[in-house]
Parts: C-alpha cells; sequence; structure tokens
C-alpha cells in the first residue's frame, strides 16, 4: 500500500505545526522522517494514523481517502507512537492478546499470532512479565510487537530507537530492515546515522514545511559545500608543505589538522581532482604521503543548514 | 460491542491488577458493614426487618469511592499517552468511554454481589420485602452509573488524578447534598428545580420500592451527559497540541 499526501496542514491555535507538506511514499520503501524537534513530525504521523484530523489536506491510502475510509484504513496501519506509551500493569502476552482482539485477529488465529510477535521480537524470556518490569529495550520490542501483530502493510514508527543501547538499536534496525522490504515503512528520528543505516529515501521537515526530499546521496549533492581531504604527509617541513597545498590551483584552502603529526585539512572544490595533485606534489618533492582521507559532506551539516534558516 | 467488550475486560482485569479493586471491596464491605450491623443506627437499633441501614451507609461510601475508581481511567490514558495507541485502531472515542464505565459499573456491580449475605440475614430474621431491596439495589447502581459517568468526564479534562477525583467529588457534591440544601431553601418554581436536581430525592423514592420514570430519566440523561462531555473532551485533541 502506498501513502500519497498532498497539502497536509494543521493548525493548533494560531499555530501551523504543519504547514502544506506533500510527499509519497511506495509500497516496500522506507522513508526516514528528519527534523528538529517540534518540527512537526509527530503531528503528521499523527494525521496519518487518524489520532488527529488535519485542518487541511489530502491523506490517501492504497488509493483511498483516510478520511473516508478510516476504519477501514486503520486496520492496515502499525503505530509505534513516541515515547512507545504501555499498560504496565499488564502482562507481555496479554498485552498482546488485548491488541490483537482490538485488531479483531479471529479467536483461533490470534494465540498464534501473539506467539508469533514473541518469536519475532525476541521475547520468549520475558512474555509472562509485566511490562512495567522490562527494560526500555525491551519494552521497546514489545511496542513493536503490538505494532506489528495483525502483520500490517504500513508501518509509522516514531523515534523507534530512542533510549536504547548501541547493540539494540542494530537489532531493531535490522528488524526495520527486514520489514521494509514488504511493506511501507515512515520512521521519524533524529539520530542522523540511523536513517543512513535504514532508510531508502529522507525527508527533512522543519517548522511544518519539508526542507528536502530525496536518498542521502542526492541530498549531498545538492548540498554546496566543498570537499575536504585529510592528508598525512611525512619528510618534509611542515610550513613548506602548507606553501605548496595552498599553490595547488583547485585548493581553497588548506591548514594543519594536527601540526605535530604532520596532519593537514585541504578544502577544494569537489570533483576537481585535487587528491590527484596533492600525490602528485609528495612525488615531486619526495615527501611521504602516508594518509589520504576524502571527507564526505556529512549529513550532519546538511542537516543544520537546512533547519537552523 | 465486541471492541467495548475487549476493552471492558482489560479495564476491569486492571482494577484487580493494581490493587485497586482489592482496596476498594474491603473498605467498602468494612464500612459498609459495620455501619449495618454494629454502629449508629444500625439494624439492631431499627428493629425492622429492612436494609435502609445499608442503603444509606452505601449512599455516602459510594460517593467518595468512585471518585477514586474513576480519577485514573482517562487520565492515565492521557498522560501516558496510550490512548494514542486506541484510537489509532478501527475504535472510536466513544467505545473507550462505554469500555470504562461498564468496566466500573462491573466493579461496583461485585462489590454490591458481596452484600447479598446481608439480604439473606436478614431476610431470615423478619419478614423482608423483597420487592423494596431489588429496588434499592437498583438506586445503587444508577446512583453508582451516574457517579462514575460524571467520573470519567472529570478525568477526561486533566491528566492529573489528584485534579480529577476532587473534581469529579466537587461536581458530584452538588447532586449529593448542595442541591437538596438549596431545594430546602427555595420555594416555588426554583426549590422544585433544584428537588428534581438532588440525588437524595431520586435515590429515596427508588430505595422505598417506588419505580417512576422520572427518576429513572434523571439518572440515565446525567450518565448520557457525561459521556457525551467526555467524548468532546477526548476530541480536543484535534485542538492542542
Amino acid at each position: 500500500m502506498d501513502i500519497r499526501i498532498e497539502n497536509l496542514s494543521k493548525k493548533f491555535g494560531g499555530q501551523r505545526a504543519v504547514d502544506g507538506v506533500s510527499f509519497e511514499v511506495k509500497t516496500g520503501e522506507i522513508l526516514g522522517f528528519l527534523g528538529p524537534n517540534g518540527a512537526g513530525k509527530t503531528t503528521t504521523m499523527r494525521m496519518i494514523t487518524n489520532f488527529i484530523n488535519p485542518s487541511g489536506g489530502d491523506i490517501s491510502i492504497g488509493g483511498r481517502t483516510l478520511s473516508e475510509n478510516a476504519d477501514e484504513i486503520k486496520n492496515h496501519i502499525g503505530y509505534l507512537p513516541e515515547n512507545n506509551p504501555l499498560y504496565m500493569d499488564m502482562p507481555v502476552m496479554d498485552y498482546l492478546e488485548f491488541v490483537g482482539g482490538l485488531q479483531r485477529i479471529p479467536k483461533g488465529d490470534l494465540m498464534y499470532r501473539v506467539v508469533e510477535m514473541i518469536r519475532v521480537t525476541g521475547l520468549n524470556a520475558e512474555k509472562h512479565k509485566k511490562i512495567g518490569e522490562l527494560s526500555k529495550g525491551f519494552r521497546q520490542r514489545v511496542g513493536l510487537a503490538q505494532a506489528l501483530i495483525h502483520d500490517p502493510e504500513i508501518l509509522i514508527l516514531d523515534e523507534p530507537t530512542s533510549g536504547l543501547d548501541p547493540n539494540q538499536i542494530v537489532e531493531i534496525r535490522k528488524l526495520i530492515r527486514e520489514l521494509g522490504r514488504e511493506k511501507t515503512v515512515i520512521l521519524s528520528t533524529h539520530i542522523l546515522p540511523e536513517v543512513e543505516a535504514t532508510c531508502d529515501r529522507i525527508l527533512i521537515i522543519n517548522k511544518g514545511k519539508i526542507v528536502a526530499d530525496g536518498t542521502a546521496e542526492t541530498l549531498r549533492k545538492q548540498a554546496s559545500g566543498q570537499e575536504i581531504l585529510k592528508a598525512r604527509i611525512e619528510d618534509g617541513d611542515p610550513n613548506k608543505i602548507i606553501e605548496a597545498l595552498q599553490a595547488l590551483p583547485s585548493v581553497s584552502m588548506a591548514d594543519f589538522a594536527e601540526r605535530k603529526q604532520n596532519r593537514f585539512e585541504i578544502q577544494t572544490q569537489p570533483g576537481a581532482g585535487t587528491a590527484k595533485a596533492v600525490f602528485k606534489l609528495c612525488v615531486d618533492n619526495k615527501w611521504s604521503l602516508t594518509e589520504l582521507i576524502p571527507f564526505e559532506t556529512k549529513l550532519e551539516d546538511i542537516f543544520r543548514e537546512l533547519t537552523t534558516k | 460491542m465486541n471492541t467495548i467488550w475487549i476493552l471492558t475486560k482489560r479495564e476491569f482485569r486492571s482494577f484487580f491488577d493494581s490493587l485497586i479493586a482489592y482496596i476498594l471491596l474491603v473498605l467498602f464491605l468494612g464500612i459498609s458493614g459495620f455501619f449495618t450491623w454494629l454502629f449508629g443506627s444500625d439494624v439492631f437499633l431499627v428493629g425492622q426487618a429492612s436494609l435502609g441501614a445499608f442503603f444509606s451507609i452505601a449512599y455516602w461510601t459510594l460517593f467518595f469511592f468512585i471518585p477514586a475508581l474513576t480519577m485514573r481511567l482517562l487520565a492515565e490514558e492521557i498522560r501516558s499517552g496510550t490512548i494514542e495507541l486506541l484510537l489509532t485502531r478501527a475504535i472510536t472515542d466513544r467505545q473507550i468511554i462505554m469500555g470504562k464505565f461498564l468496566s466500573t459499573l462491573m466493579l461496583i456491580l461485585v462489590a454490591l454481589v458481596f452484600t447479598i449475605p446481608y439480604v439473606i440475614t436478614i431476610a431470615s430474621i423478619g419478614n423482608l420485602d423483597i420487592g423494596a431491596v431489588l429496588c434499592g439495589y437498583l438506586g445503587l447502581l444508577l446512583m453508582s452509573g451516574t457517579y462514575i459517568s460524571i467520573g470519567i468526564w472529570a478525568s477526561s479534562i486533566t491528566r492529573n488524578q489528584i485534579v480529577a477525583y476532587l473534581i469529579s467529588l466537587f461536581a458530584g457534591l452538588f447532586f449529593h447534598l448542595i442541591f437538596d440544601m438549596l431545594s430546602s431553601s427555595f420555594t416555588g418554581l426554583f426549590g422544585q428545580v433544584f428537588n428534581f436536581l438532588s440525588m437524595r430525592t431520586h435515590f429515596d423514592s427508588i430505595s422505598r420500592g417506588v419505580l417512576d420514570s422520572g427518576d429513572l430519566i434523571y439518572f440515565l440523561s446525567i450518565i448520557v451527559l457525561g459521556i457525551f462531555l467526555s467524548e468532546i473532551s477526548l476530541a480536543k485533541r484535534n485542538f492542542t497540541s
């Protein structure tokens, strides 16, 4: 099922939390929804899940308008809300059974689905414990299990890895990637490496508006900025090396990164072949080039540039 | 219907999981038993085979206990965000409220079922008017429904459970006491209006064994109003972030 959002907006009082947002997510695509806190990520997700109604615009899922077919469509959505709310005094199994019942899973299949979810999310050892007794990582798995119990075609995850330790993050990401092969996934986060690790496409939202939409690669290309090379050049006088580097035509600036270790930072226009030039320079001067690392523009920089305006 | 029942079951169980139910049952049976059998104008002092003593004490104990049961119902769901998990499934606001209402009413029903030994005991020592007893129980249930409905509304307008308790107690106080007091200090139309609004008027008339449609309308209309207002306040999520 694909999701198509057109000119979506939401006003709270006089404030526009979401302001004319349009995008599309295709089946089998994992969309990363990025933005600073308060940018409108959660509000957008709440509108897609029909928790709140939009003030304007259209959401259509699987070719049908959400507002007219809400109950039908909601059965195809699995949702993990922000902060993963759960009933702390319920045991894991009972909770999943409760959720499955609400999703109208037939009685005969219900226990099978509950057991299946416990297996998929690795909750077997904890299944009889009360949710309140579980660690944050396990609670997150319960949150995922409740979102997946009815095998939804669309998954909406609001900050699915917040508060997890690095091992758990890797596991959850892996799970999301597997799920994303056949499902439509929207996940929000403000952890940038996460989007790169899990998402096919990135959408950056700021102050209720979309400011960027594309793969990590296209975003990098779009971002104006320079390529940075880090080089370590030994067996020469550092000052002379700096001068020589600055004299290269494509280099806009060269500076010491760590002077004692002869490490240099070279700013250059992208695609100007500076790496070759640096190598040639070293050969000509009989310096030893021991390290040469091209630094891509980081996603962090793009994010900062787009969201601090 | 099935959805409401699933929600009701969960809520009912959570009363027991969180010990609230046990505390309520012990306190309710303890207090009502104490005043029915041992102290004040109890059965032996009155010397009649009637459950009047029990009904008048239950009339007060339930008034204080019900807000304690209802205060967390929606306030907790709103504060923790679990309401979002419910409303993003094919569940309506009304179904959630009905689930809460029915589960609390079921708990009150359980508490009242535990007082059946009182009925059996009194029936064995004198001539008990069973019709009046049944009406008395019906009166208690209707009154409970009314306060549950008010309590759920109070719980829907705040995230803070203590605030919800106090609001529902305060709102209940009008029906329980203040309208009654006002009706005796006003004459004419105002007096009649306050008299109609007072819970006492209707509860007394039912527990005497008189089933009047006016009384039923009174209780049911407050219940419906409470549920309706709770729905409105849940829908407020659309207007404030």
